[in-house]
């Protein structure tokens, strides 16, 4: 059974039954109620359960930005964080960015940009990118860049990249 | 990572009993901790999520000061209106370190508490006497580009990583902690500790204690600060060296100098002495040059991280400069003035 208040004693580790936890995510706005062991991170929960396989694994420790996602509105790294202790939040993924068939302005804009090469980093730089407009403490191109220093692109496709994103920024200013 | 057992605390008193025991770990944003996990590093049997606390706000103090919750995030913390209008040291140094997505995942509490970043003591191949007690320091002789040049010991060399920390140093802020003895008050000096010959220890919180808050006292350095960091790529990296100052000018002469250094030692670096030699005097580069002495004297490097010593040293200077003009570091625009 679930326990979510451990007061029986601790196991020994090797011969630990696996136990799962009920939570419930809002992804991409659609409400999920799910079973998952503790130790499941957010972003091997959305790949290997979900199959929102758009958010990336890039180092799996914080270094890299390819996995954020918008945890309530803040981007986030999900490597980073399990998922049992996102009960209750609303995330969103770079499945949930376009509107039916019409893009996000930031998808737009990295293409009208060509803002990739390999795309691995981009879903995470999109992300990123929403949850930079959504804090609203970026206005010049520095700001850009420093402010999204948390996604690497191999590819080095920054300087378009921070085109794309102040083309969206500029658009739509800070709310 | 291991398997563990997962409580999910809804009150300190529920906090602190599922806390109790070596084997339990408080989580808070997770950033350290998940980390440490995926490489064996640590291998909690319990995990107690704290993030249901009621520690995530800033409230006033009746001294004038501010008292940041435990789980505040660091990006609610340096965007608090409070903590830009009055403490804009602090909101400096949050602002200089990891990533916007790490900072608004990371907590006050767990950046206090996070371990440092050297190699070895991730590398569970090889022998780390902060990891594993007595097998050795694989630092010592080894790369040790990002350790210690201050307060170091034979067992071990490490730096604590936080950039926070250092402002927290400079400013003489306070750790409120509760644990099964009860409540208590830690100076901000007295928190983080020199390795010693338990470099296991990072810091004198007891077995089970938490952190609950961290009181800012209400000085006002909003006028002469700096927070100047220094590191191998101008963004999302650790310091090499890293330098706060809180400085108050009366009459053109230094009335209160805080000096605290970052990247050099266990624990933010500190030396009233250091701070003394420039009361009382007018800034000048000669009195800064005395104080970047006085912090620094018994300063050794490793082999790799010979540079330091020198590095420190101009970047006291550099940030007294900055403090006494009132033109402190931009963490966006990196040109060093
Ligand atoms: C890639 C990367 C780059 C980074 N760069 C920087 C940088 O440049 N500068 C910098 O300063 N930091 C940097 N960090 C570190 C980051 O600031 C810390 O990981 C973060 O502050 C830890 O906070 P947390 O809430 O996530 O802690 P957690 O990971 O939840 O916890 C860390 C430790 O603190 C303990 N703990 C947490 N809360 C409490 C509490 N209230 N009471 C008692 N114990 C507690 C936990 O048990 C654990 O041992 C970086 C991290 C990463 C991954
Ligand atoms: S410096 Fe400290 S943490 Fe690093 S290997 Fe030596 S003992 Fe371990
Ligand atoms: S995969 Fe999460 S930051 Fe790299
Ligand atoms: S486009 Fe290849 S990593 Fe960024």
């Amino acid at each position: 059974m679930p326990t979510l208040t451990a007061s029986r004693p601790l196991p020994a580790e090797a011969s630990r039954p696996i136990d799962t936890i009920p939570i419930t995510l809002t992804v991409n706005g659609s409400v999920r109620r799910l079973q998952v062991e503790p130790w499941t991170t957010l972003l091997d929960l959305l790949r290997d359960k979900l199959d929102l396989t758009g958010t990336k694994k890039g180092c799996d420790h914080g270094q890299c930005g390819a996995c954020t996602v918008l945890i309530d509105g803040r981007r986030i790294n999900s490597c980073l964080t399990l998922a049992v202790v996102r009960d209750g939040c609303a995330i969103t993924t770079i499945e949930g960015m376009a509107t039916g068939a019409d893009l996000h302005p930031l998808q737009a804009a990295f293409i009208e940009h060509d803002a990739f090469q390999c795309g691995y980093c981009t879903p995470g730089q999109i992300c990123s990118a929403q949850g930079l407009i959504n804090e609203g403490r970026a206005t010049s191109r520095d700001d850009v860049r420093e402010l999204m220093s948390g996604n690497l692109c191999r590819c080095g496709a920054y300087t378009n990249i921070t085109d794309a994103v102040m083309d969206v920024l500029q658009a739509e200013p800070a709310r | 990572m291991n398997r563990f057992d997962y409580a999910r605390a809804g009150s300190l008193a529920e906090a602190l009993r599922d806390g109790a025991g070596d084997d339990a770990r408080y989580l808070a944003g997770g950033t350290n901790l998940i980390d440490l996990m995926k490489e064996n590093v640590e291998r909690p049997l319990r995990i107690v999520d704290i993030n249901r606390l009621d520690l995530h706000g800033a409230t006033e103090l009746d001294d004038g000061g501010l008292r940041l919750g435990a789980l505040m995030t660091n990006a609610e913390t340096a965007y608090h209106p409070q903590v830009e209008q009055r403490f804009p040291l602090l909101a400096s140094a949050i602002l200089a370190g990891a990533s916007p997505q790490l900072r608004n995942a990371a907590t006050n509490g767990g950046n206090l508490n996070q371990r440092t970043r050297c190699y070895y003591f991730y590398d569970t191949a090889t022998p780390c006497n902060k990891r594993d007690p007595g097998t050795g320091c694989g630092a010592i002789g080894g790369v040790n580009r990002i350790h210690a040049i201050l307060g170091a010991s034979p067992s071990c060399i490490a730096t604590h990583p936080s950039d926070m920390c250092i402002a927290l140093a400079a400013l003489g802020a306070q750790v409120q902690v509760t644990g099964p003895e009860g409540d208590r008050t830690i100076a901000f000096a007295d928190y983080h500790r020199l390795p010693g010959d338990e470099p296991w220890r990072d810091n004198t919180l007891r077995a089970g204690e938490l952190v609950t808050g961290i009181d800012l006292p209400p000085d006002d350095f909003t006028s002469h600060y700096t927070y100047l960091k220094l590191r191998d790529r101008l963004s999302y990296a650790f310091a090499l060296v890293s330098v706060a100052v809180a400085m108050k000018l009366e009459d053109g002469r230094i009335a209160d100098a805080r000096i605290a250094l970052g990247g050099v030692a266990h624990k933010p670096w500190r030396r009233v002495e250091a701070e003394d030699t420039i009361r009382n005097q007018a800034p000048s580069t000669q009195a800064f040059e005395t104080a970047a002495s006085a912090l620094l004297a018994g300063a050794i490097g490793q082999g790799e991280n010979d540079f330091k010593v020198a590095l420190a040293r101009k970047a006291v200077v550099r940030a007294l400069g900055q403090a006494a003009a009132g033109t402190p570091q931009s963490q966006i625009d990196k040109r060093v003035a």
